[in-house]
């Protein structure tokens, strides 16, 4: 028996009957992959055999538009990488802009700056984990309860700096301008209340039989090539390597919290699961230790009105929610940067996809996906 | 920029130079492949893991530069320094939790061409698609060198300093200025 109408496909014997391999095409369209973003997936049944990821559908030249800028001007235009994250990437760019001119960053602001990336961090991993329970099926409900806790964070941040998702709130030297009376109390009551939510959602999520058995076992990253690919972030750490740039590069001022750095030992979705619910207590642990300690002061450093400097390169890193986010920039001297790189860590987290995802079935090439954690803003940039 | 000690590096391979300004090594792309897996598995370096892949790309340009001539005098004299396209890598220790170092491979605008890194460190994979696709360096054993952020018929390398993009959505029926230049050079599709 043949198959007159697809000409093209490679046919193959099996139990004596011709059969062919089926190319399916899934996304850019497809809710599961959280935006814009495409797998060209081919199937044997249901087990995937081979996947190509396509992206590019929400790429803008954010590198080239930014050489065009003045420095201070791509600052906001930063939010809009992960948007999700828009503090952590003010950090991550303001930190490799203060290498280029020598700027003090003031006490209060550098305990401001650790307290709103950990409160994104919180946002993000909710987030996170929401989609990944809505990618396994449970449409909704845990989604939404994550999205209850986030809400307060985010009207933390749009009375801090006005806006709920683009914040634009650093800048080079310190912050825009301080937090309002009383928001210290306001957070700390969120950071209090936090726990709580966490052992809700834990408890729902952590031990669920369904939850265990779509992703024990499933899309597991050997440790060696977690690090030959570049992989970082959480994911990196569920493959079992310890790595996280807060205590490696102790940049900013972590270097005096007290907090864990969690990591797992199978690499497979569901540790990528599990670091992100525990990472999200030692987040709190860190807050609380920052709202406690947290100075009166000034929050901005005497840097400069115009902003100058000498000709030279520098590649600023911070530990972002999804993993090593790097800006590279060259100056010329000039107020534009020469050359303005971003190290996308979900970009880049997306190499060992296909390695994830092969011998797997097509359900589960979906939760591989929605445990590495993407957002196409950043990755199409 | 680096901050590990470079002088072993130039030590095992003299083809290697040291660019004090931007503080980074400049590989011959011939040898890089081999600079990379040396590096990787060098015991105390270990450079493991890599980080950010990036092109850089600088147009020709004059540069005044003061001399001191035969007669003893100092003299300006204007010198064309060519094109060029930087690929820089910047390399880390996950292991020792060490780094950055620097490497650069250097070539020409037109048939630009670098090897690539990707047996070394998978993690130059989808970048170094991205250099080839913005920039146009085409990597010589590369696995799947395709382009990545923009489509397959897509012409011309974005990133490329001297790119123009093709006007032809911006089309009025009265053009002017930049938009008439364009289509003067036959630019506009109309």
């Amino acid at each position: 028996m043949s198959v007159a109408t697809a000409p093209n496909y490679d046919l193959t014997q099996r139990d004596g009957l011709d059969t062919s391999l089926l190319e399916v095409s899934m996304g850019p369209h497809h809710p599961s992959t959280h935006g814009v973003f495409r797998m060209d997936v081919k199937l044997d049944g249901e087990t995937v055999v081979d996947l190509k990821p396509v992206f590019g559908y929400l790429h803008r030249n954010h590198e080239k538009l930014a050489e065009d800028m003045s420095y201070l001007a791509n600052m906001p235009f930063t939010d809009r990488l992960d948007y999700l994250n828009s503090m952590t990437n003010n950090w991550a760019y303001a930190l490799a802009a203060e290498q280029l001119v020598e700027i003090e960053v003031p006490e209060r602001a550098e305990y401001l700056r650790v307290v709103m990336s950990e409160l994104t961090r919180l946002v993000n991993h909710t987030c996170l984990v929401g989609f990944f329970i809505n990618d396994l099926g449970a449409l909704g409900t845990p989604l939404l309860y994550g999205f209850r806790e986030r809400e307060k964070i985010l009207d933390l941040f749009e009375e801090a700096s006005g806006a709920r998702m683009m914040c634009n709130y650093f800048r080079f030297g310190g912050l825009r301008k301080d937090v309002p009376d009383g928001w210290l109390d306001r957070a700390r009551k969120v950071v209090d209340d936090f726990p709580s939510f966490l052992d809700e959602y834990g408890k729902l999520l952590c031990e669920n039989e369904i939850i265990l058995s779509r992703t024990q076992g499933i899309g597991v990253l050997p440790r060696d090539l977690a690090v030959n690919a570049g992989i970082t972030g959480p994911m990196l750490r569920a493959s079992g390597v310890n790595y996280d740039l807060r205590k490696v590069d102790a940049y900013g001022i972590y270097d005096r919290f007290n907090f864990r750095v969690p990591y797992g030992e199978v690499g497979d979705s569901y540790d990528r699961f599990m670091v992100r619910m525990l990472e999200m207590r030692e987040s709190l642990e860190i807050l609380k230790q920052a709202l406690e300690d947290i100075p009166e002061g000034p929050v901005m450093g005497s840097a400069p009105r115009v902003f100058k400097p000498k000709p030279q390169e520098v590649y600023g890193r911070i530990e972002g929610p999804k993993g090593e986010l790097g800006f590279y920039l060259i100056a010329d001297g000039t107020p534009k940067p020469y050359r303005y790189r971003v190290r996308p860590p979900s970009f880049i987290n997306l190499t060992v996809l296909r390695d994830m995802c092969l011998g797997q079935k097509v359900a589960d090439a979906v939760v591989i996906l929605g445990s590495i954690d993407i957002v196409l803003g950043e990755v199409d940039r | 920029m680096s901050e590990l000690p470079h002088e072993p590096v130039i030590q095992q391979f003299p083809d290697v130079e040291w660019e004090e300004a931007a503080g980074a090594l400049v590989v011959p792309a011939a040898k890089a492949p081999e600079v990379a897996q040396w590096l990787h598995d060098h015991n105390t370096l270990a450079l493991d893991y890599c980080s950010n892949v990036t092109g850089v790309d600088y147009l020709e340009r004059e540069v005044k530069e003061k001399i001191t001539n035969d007669d003893g005098q100092e003299e300006t004299v204007t010198k064309t320094e060519p094109g060029r396209i930087d690929v820089v890598y910047h390399l880390y220790s996950m292991r020792n939790k060490t780094g950055p170092l620097v490497l650069k491979q250097r070539t020409g605008r037109d048939n630009a061409e670098a090897a690539s890194l990707t047996p070394v460190w998978r993690s130059c994979e989808l970048q170094e698609r991205e250099i080839y696709d913005l920039f146009g360096v085409k990597f010589t054993g590369h696995p799947d060198l395709r382009r990545i952020l923009m489509w397959d018929e897509f012409e011309g390398h974005p990133m490329r300093r001297d790119y123009e993009e093709p006007c032809d959505y911006e089309w009025e029926p009265t053009p002017h200025g930049e938009v008439l230049e364009k289509h003067k050079k036959g630019k506009v599709i109309a």
